[in-house]
């Protein structure tokens, strides 16, 4: 079988994994804990593709019909 | 003052009869209820310790007097157990899933162990184990003998609605019973059940508990006459039933008789419970209605739960038919005088309002306007009557509280139901009216989804100045006019509004000075501008002219309106149709206004106004114009009779041939399918093919009929004049009136059904024919042939019975979607949360834009502020 990324289809919206500090940013603007954030498992193939492990936080990058692009983070975890 | 208390936990579980045996206050052994002199029998149904309801006795248990006494319980000893309806199919469940003999779970204990851990960790978690339950009945039914005692289980049928069969011989309750209760305490865990609160054999009664005469109080008819409630009677026949049990046993009564009466005291028992059981025929009332048990109290709309506990009623509120009154301003509502002397206004009298606050209790409950109570300063409240307003008029100082009687100016709630969307519930103000209806502006008929074909809306009364405030900022009629679901105006003109501007604006109507003035009588300010000409030597002013005295100056817009032909070059300002609308500065250059200028949903000019001069100024202009329009409209006379359906013989004639030759073309398309000369469109078989080429080609002729319908019913015709200016109706329906009704569908294709390879037996069987399959040549007007009007009432059927079903499925699609999201909240920083926090969006429908403050959607309207800066319009 040929092997190949989920991030390349073009409906997989752009995954980047956020730093420790951009993580204490982010929680600081919204004032939120993590567990307040939108959550994604680490057995959503993108999370295998880009080695997220639980306690991370995704930033995911949105094409939006209205906005253009569209921000959302959402905390990894164990499932 | 009691402390507040607040619920951990509440628990669920099953009576024991020990504990019913404690909580009955005592044990009730006669039927009767009242003796020769209306006093309570003792230990009959109405025991005085069970609670009272008779003014001026206090109850035997708590020494309370009705209204304070909650009631206690007392209990009937049954000489024989019987099943408990409500646990039937447990009871069955459990039969079947343990040994006949030992009691035990018919599972290995090492299932069992796994069974129980399972459960234990999901209870710990507090979530729901209903599944593994189900699971452990599943295989526990599965075996066929006892895994402990080796006994061979036997198949146990049940028969509804309370009797279980095993093997040919009928379990009795009391067997029932006996095999509950070898039932360790660890296997009925297993089930899901807690031994402590929920053994299985309680399910099996033997203490019935009888409600306490509160919950079931008697009452007294006019003729001195006692009626008792539901609930009563049905003890009364399980306690005489379960009397004759008792005789018969102890007299030594054959089985046969004893498992007769055995079973009466089920069939009584079951239906004091649950009297809709399937299987059980109701029991009933001497006058033939079937009692009201238990379950029917609590289940269904009219239960406890639905209807008397989330159910609300509200005080302040009014209900009546609506109508219309286009002279009142769309944030006003008529209320008639009887209503407005029934609802209040609680008002504090202070040293301003004093003089005022004596008016109103000297007018007293009847002189409209007058007030209906008065909270004195020592604190009672006094209702006033004629007879005593005088007197608490005089007293009246500041400190003391009058409800005063709702007068012109107050802010009260309008709602109609169903309450789909905000605009369902908007604040009016009061205007008092004779007459018994509510009136309301025409115009706000769209949000409400309102019309006066006897449909009725609830009014409520403001009661704190707090609640008055929000509704003035946030629900008054003018805040509402654009809706949150586009960006666009929901309330604007309908039906005459838009003809009465459609005819005003159009071309060059004229007006000399006196009509031009009387048309503008019923507005705001009356003002003419300088005339359009003279002739003959006298000034007059076009409707266009008149039309712009409503409009704000600075007011420029441009666009075409529904008219608008869309032709390859447009004209513009040289127009020919007068749909080039130009506003400059206020003035309506040229176009004509209609739907898309101050319609709901579409009006631009409003729409306009609206965000451009805000909502105040917006309502003034809707009131101006619905008012202008009206008296336009009124003026002219505007009606529609049978003759305006009339088509000249020749034109007849015309849509005669038409159909005629489609008819034709129909024919050989058939012959040409029969031959086989049919080429296949790409997709589709040649059946489908040759079916949708007639379609087309009939569709073409209605078309063509109905062009030259329009054509010569004229312009003026009032039915095309409602059609293009978007009032009511279109072309479709002039088309069907006047020249041809056309093809009916069911299922969106021609009509097939009905006998095998033909419609109706007038036709050869395999008729592909026009006549054979629906169309429909005949206008509305002419009539339909026996067959075209059977075949429109077949397409007409399927419509009602589609717009029926999509209401109900769209209403619950729409009632689950708001359940789902009626917690989300838009935060001050921008972000969607539920109640907990959680973020749901990072920015509000990413853009964080407020659809009801966007320009159709859109957040900025570039070219709009192109055009304010510029003062010129954008090409396009």
């Amino acid at each position: 079988m040929k092997e190949f990324s989920v991030l390349n289809h073009n409906m997989v919206p752009e995954h980047i994994l956020l730093t420790e500090d951009e993580v204490k940013a982010l929680l600081e603007k919204y004032h939120v804990t993590t567990g307040q954030l939108p959550k994604i498992k680490t057995s959503d193939p993108v999370c295998k593709e880009i080695n997220a492990n639980a306690g991370d936080v995704v930033k995911i990058i949105r094409d939006s019909l209205i906005a253009g692009k569209a921000l959302s983070y959402r905390l990894v975890i164990e499932g | 003052m009691a402390s507040t208390k607040r619920i951990k936990k509440i628990k669920f579980g099953l009576l024991s009869p020990q504990e019913i045996r404690k909580m009955g206050v005592t044990k009730i052994i006669t039927a009767d209820t009242y003796d020769d002199d209306g006093y309570p029998i003792e230990m009959g149904l109405m025991d005085p310790r069970l609670g009272v309801i008779d003014p001026g006795l206090r109850c035997r248990t708590c020494a309370g007097r009705p209204g304070e006494c909650p009631g206690h319980f007392g209990r009937i000893e049954l000489v024989a157990p019987v099943v408990h309806v409500g646990f039937a199919k447990l009871i069955r469940k459990i039969l079947r899933a343990t040994c006949r003999k030992c009691g035990r779970l018919l599972l290995e204990e090492s299932v069992k162990k796994s069974y129980l851990d399972q459960i234990k960790l999901l209870n710990k978690l507090g979530q729901p184990y209903d599944e593994i339950v189900k699971n452990v009945f599943k295989d526990a039914i599965k075996a066929n003998s006892c895994p402990y005692c080796e006994e061979a289980q036997m198949d146990i049928k049940f028969e509804q609605p309370t009797s279980y069969v095993e093997d040919g011989h009928k379990l009795m309750p009391a067997d029932i019973r006996d095999r509950f209760e070898r039932i360790p305490d660890e296997d009925i865990e297993v089930f899901g059940m807690d031994p402590k609160n929920a053994r299985p054999e309680w399910m099996i009664l033997r203490v019935l508990p009888v409600p306490p005469v509160t919950t079931r109080p008697s009452i007294t008819l006019e003729s001195g006459q006692r009626s008792e409630d539901d609930l009563t009677h049905k003890l009364v026949d399980i306690i005489r039933i379960n009397q004759r049990f008792q005789e018969n046993r102890e007299a030594g009564a054959p089985q046969l008789i004893i498992e007769d009466l055995w079973e009466l005291l089920q069939y009584h028992v079951t239906t004091f419970l649950d009297n809709e059981v399937s299987g059980v025929p109701p029991a009933r009332h001497r006058s033939g209605r079937p009692l009201k048990s238990l379950s029917q109290r609590l289940k269904g709309k009219e239960g406890r739960f639905r209807g008397s506990l989330s159910g609300k009623r509200v005080n302040f509120s009014a209900r009546t038919v609506i109508s219309p009154d286009p002279n009142l301003s769309i944030s006003e509502i008529g209320i008639p005088i009887q209503i407005a002397k029934e609802l209040t206004i609680p008002v504090n009298v202070n040293s301003r309002n004093l003089e005022e606050c004596k008016k109103c209790v000297l007018g007293g409950p009847n002189n409209y306007p007058g007030a209906n109570y008065v909270k004195r300063l020592d604190g009672r409240r006094v209702k006033v009557i004629d007879e005593n307003k005088a007197e608490l008029a005089e007293l009246l100082a500041p400190g003391c509280k009058i409800d005063r009687q709702l007068k012109d100016g107050d802010l009260v709630l309008f709602n109609r139901q169903p309450s789909l969307h905000r605009m369902s519930i908007m604040a009016h103000k009061v205007k008092v009216m004779p007459y018994q209806t509510f009136r309301i502006n025409p115009a706000v008929c769209p949000p409400y989804n309102a019309d006066f074909d006897g449909d009725e809306m609830n009014l409520h009364v403001l009661q704190t100045e707090e609640a008055r405030a929000e509704a003035q900022i946030l629900m008054k009629v003018e805040e509402n006019l654009l809706s949150p679901r586009f960006g666009g105006p929901i309330i604007g003109g309908i039906h005459d509004h838009i003809s009465g501007m459609f005819l005003l604006t159009r071309g060059n109507v004229t007006f000399d000075k006196y009509n031009a003035i009387e048309l503008q009588k019923k507005l705001d300010s009356i003002a003419l501008p300088d005339p359009a000409g003279y002739e003959s030597g006298k000034p007059y002013w076009t409707g266009k002219q008149i039309f712009s005295q409503l409009l704000p100056s600075g007011l420029n817009l441009t666009y075409k309106s529904k008219m608008c032909d869309n032709c390859e070059v447009c004209l513009k300002e040289e127009c020919k149709k007068d749909a080039y609308v130009v506003i400059k500065d206020g003035n309506l250059l040229c176009g004509t206004v209609d739907e898309i200028g101050i319609g709901a949903f579409a009006g631009k000019i409003l729409d306009r106004i609206i965000k451009e001069y805000g909502s105040v100024e917006a309502r003034k202009f809707l009131d101006n114009v619905t008012r202008l329009s009206i008296r336009m409209i009124t003026r002219i006379g505007f009606s529609f009779g049978i003759d305006d359906e009339d088509i000249p013989g020749d034109a007849q004639e015309q849509i005669y041939d038409i159909i005629l030759n489609a008819e034709d073309r129909v024919k050989r398309l058939i012959e040409a399918y029969e031959a086989g000369d049919l080429d296949p469109l790409p997709g589709r078989t040649i059946d489908e093919t040759v079916e949708l080429k007639i379609m087309q080609e009939l569709g073409k002729a209605r078309n063509q009929a109905g062009d030259i319908a329009g054509y010569h019913l004229g312009v003026d015709n009032s039915a095309v004049v409602m059609a293009i200016s978007g009032a009511r109706g279109s072309m479709l329906n002039l088309t069907q009136m006047a020249a041809c009704v056309g093809q009916q569908s069911v299922r969106g294709e021609r009509i097939q059904r009905g006998y095998m390879g033909r419609t109706l037996p007038h036709f050869y069987k395999g008729d592909l024919g026009a006549d054979a399959h629906g169309f429909v040549k005949s206008s509305y007007k002419n009539g339909l042939s026996p067959i075209e009007f059977f075949f429109h009432a077949m397409g007409g059927r399927e419509g009602l019975v589609d717009t029926a079903v999509r209401t109900s499925q769209s209403g619950y699609l729409q009632r689950r979607l708001i359940n789902a999201l009626q917690d989300l909240e838009v935060k001050y920083d921008g972000t969607v949360r539920e109640t907990r926090g959680q973020i749901v969006q990072f920015v509000y429908g990413d853009d964080g834009v407020d659809p009801s403050k966007s320009d159709y959607g859109k957040s900025v309207n570039v070219r709009r502020i192109i055009q304010n800066v510029t003062g010129e319009a954008l090409g396009g």
